[in-house]
């Protein structure tokens, strides 16, 4: 059954059925009904728990806290506060420990403002905190997609002990479109080779990211990137539109790459052989299928609500194969079917 | 022969990596002996900090967590908060609660989060070589206060059991010291009062132990204890600061 749903809310709503019943957040404008949404269902489920933290600072780290458990949690934000929460996602990551973080992304730098921009997309995909770690990323264009990759991300965090983060513009967030909840739920993974549980009939498990010797650490971080390898291997997740017989193909992610499915759908009906790649999972990026659309294509045209971040993993992924050029709005603009016609235009 | 005085089962046999006449040893055979007789070992979860003690770990025998620095009140609070029936223990000392983690210590007890911080003060950073803490006394040299603590530019040290206890949650907060061997005793009764209180869901219980760094102070061992009694005891008094159910007016 089909209701309808904010995207904030719809994320929410799945993270809680996927099992997700603890939740540490703080408020910010345009995220603020996950937080909302959380503190009225949380308690009333049992073992659920819900906390204002007193910062992002803290809520990253009680979602660390309570991932060490084996429970499901996560956090949500918006891009100063994700900022925040860098330090933490290191040691999630460095620490080996699943958690799901929602970046309802806004404009920037600095306070910026409440307006929805994809300028995050380095602090996601690249890092963002110390050292040498790797998030999934994963990219929503629809409300339902929001539900549903929510419920894919706490998975995938589980599946590989990693945090997962969830990045959308701050107007999906606000947008309402009917959404679908998923009947059945992947199976919760058997954490009990590690998770701190009390030491009952067991020795004690430790959760660290600390390894004072060279080697260790290293040996460590070749461990890190083994498992990464492994996630690009079989985690990447794209859509296509009209790409087999493209030579103009647009990639772009989230609300963008709806505007761009309009675009190729009219440059189509004027004689022009549009396509879209929309990658799902920022990261691993879907280096593949742009390297094989390359081969093929006139150019590329990688269109983002910032001033071009994507664009060079696009431009890596496609390496000289064909010219790559780009498109960006910022300050909280969306990109319009016109505007994107008129640069391919110029480049055709 | 009868054996009268051992090991507490939840320390293991590893030498400390602590220097001479550290307080971290004493205090961490205090924390096991009270697991051990309140019997909490196989609930109890152990978080090190980031400072001296960060391998805090490497002795207790439970399970453990490293958090990142001055984060330890708000990685307890999720693993309290995921799994409440565990024992929760946040072993801190000055920089890493005082400092980059005042945040997190007041808003955990603010909260009156059920678990036990144990709060090492000593005045000086340790681990990264003897630098200025929010502790650390007027006067006192360190390496990043050459010339003696300056309070018209440095500020004057902070007293986190008398702000802690000007809240209506915290259930449990005394000030103690390692200096002799009435307030040893008087620090593993805190200790093992502050876990027992946890133990019985009763909420949010702080132990403030003043110990010694001779490294970093730059004494020695046998001298450590008769500084840490004319410098650090007169600015920080012992006492029961609050011991009285969340929401109670003392």
């Amino acid at each position: 059954m089909k209701v309808l749903m904010k995207g904030n809310e719809a994320i929410g709503e799945a993270a809680i059925r996927a099992g997700c019943t603890l939740y540490f957040g703080y408020p910010i404008t345009p995220q603020n009904e996950i937080p909302e949404y959380m503190s009225r269902r949380l308690p009333t489920i049992p073992g659920g728990a819900y906390i204002q933290a007193e910062t992002e600072v803290a809520a990253i780290n009680m979602v660390y806290g309570a991932a060490c458990t084996g429970r499901r949690a996560f956090t949500s934000s918006s891009s100063p506060g994700v900022s925040l929460m860098m330090e933490g996602l290191s040691y999630l990551a460095g620490a080996e420990l699943p958690c799901l973080v929602v970046n309802m992304m806004r404009g920037g730098p600095g306070l910026g403002n409440i307006n929805p921009e994809q300028a995050d997309y380095f602090q996601a995909v690249k890092g963002g905190g110390h050292g040498s770690y790797r998030l999934i990323v994963l990219a929503p264009w629809s409300v339902q997609e929001m539900a549903d990759l929510t419920v894919l991300g706490l998975d995938l965090a589980d599946k590989y002990r990693n945090p997962v983060m969830l990045v959308a513009e701050g107007n999906l967030g606000q947008m309402m479109e009917p959404v679908e909840f998923q009947d059945s739920y992947p199976q919760p993974y058997d954490k009990s080779g590690w998770s701190l549980t009390g030491a009952k009939g067991r020795k004690g498990h430790l959760i660290t990211s600390i390894y004072l010797e060279a080697d260790d650490m290293e040996r460590y971080i070749h461990k890190l990137y083994a498992k990464y390898a492994e996630i690009e291997q079989t985690e990447v997740r794209f859509e296509e539109f009209q790409t087999d017989d493209a030579d103009v193909i647009i990639v772009a992610y989230g609300i963008v790459s709806r505007v761009s499915r309009i675009v190729v759908e009219t440059l189509r009906e004027q004689g022009v052989k549009a396509g879209l790649i929309r990658p799902i999972t920022l990261w691993p990026f879907p280096k593949d299928v742009i390297r094989r659309r390359a081969a093929h294509a006139r150019f590329f045209l990688t269109c983002e609500m910032s001033m071009g971040q994507m664009v060079e993993d696009v431009m890596l992924s496609v390496n000289g194969l064909c010219p790559v050029h780009f498109y960006g709005r910022s300050g909280g603009n969306v990109p319009s079917p016109a505007e994107i016609i008129a640069e391919i235009r110029t480049h055709l | 022969m009868q054996k009268v005085f051992g090991r507490p089962t939840s320390l293991n046999d590893r030498p400390f990596h602590y220097c001479p006449g550290c307080g971290h040893g004493i205090v961490h055979r205090m924390v096991a002996e009270s697991i051990d007789e309140l019997l909490l070992a196989d609930r109890t979860i152990l978080i090190s900090p980031v400072g001296c003690s960060v391998f805090a770990y490497w002795y207790f025998e439970t399970d453990n967590v490293q958090a990142a620095h001055g984060r330890a009140p708000a990685v307890g609070t999720g693993l309290k908060r995921a799994l409440p029936d565990s024992i929760v223990i946040s072993y801190q000392g000055d920089g890493d609660l005082a400092s980059s983690g005042m945040a997190e210590i007041v808003h955990a007890a603010a909260r009156g989060e059920n678990f036990t911080v144990v709060f090492i003060n000593n005045a000086i950073y340790g681990m990264t070589g003897g630098q200025m803490a929010p502790t650390t006394l007027i006067g006192q040299t360190s390496s990043t206060s050459p010339y003696g603590r300056d309070p018209g530019f440095a500020g004057y040290p902070i007293h986190v059991s008398e702000m802690l206890a000007t809240l209506k949650a915290p259930r449990y907060i005394e000030r103690t010291a390692l200096n002799n061997v009435v307030n040893l005793t008087r620090t593993k009764r805190a200790v093992r009062k502050a876990l027992d209180l946890q133990a019985k869901g009763e909420g949010f219980t702080f132990v403030e132990v003043l110990s010694m760094c001779p490294t970093q102070w730059g004494v020695e061992p046998t001298e450590s204890i008769e500084w840490l009694e004319t410098r650090l005891m007169p600015e920080f008094p012992l006492g029961v600061f609050r011991d009285a159910r969340p929401g109670e007016v003392t």
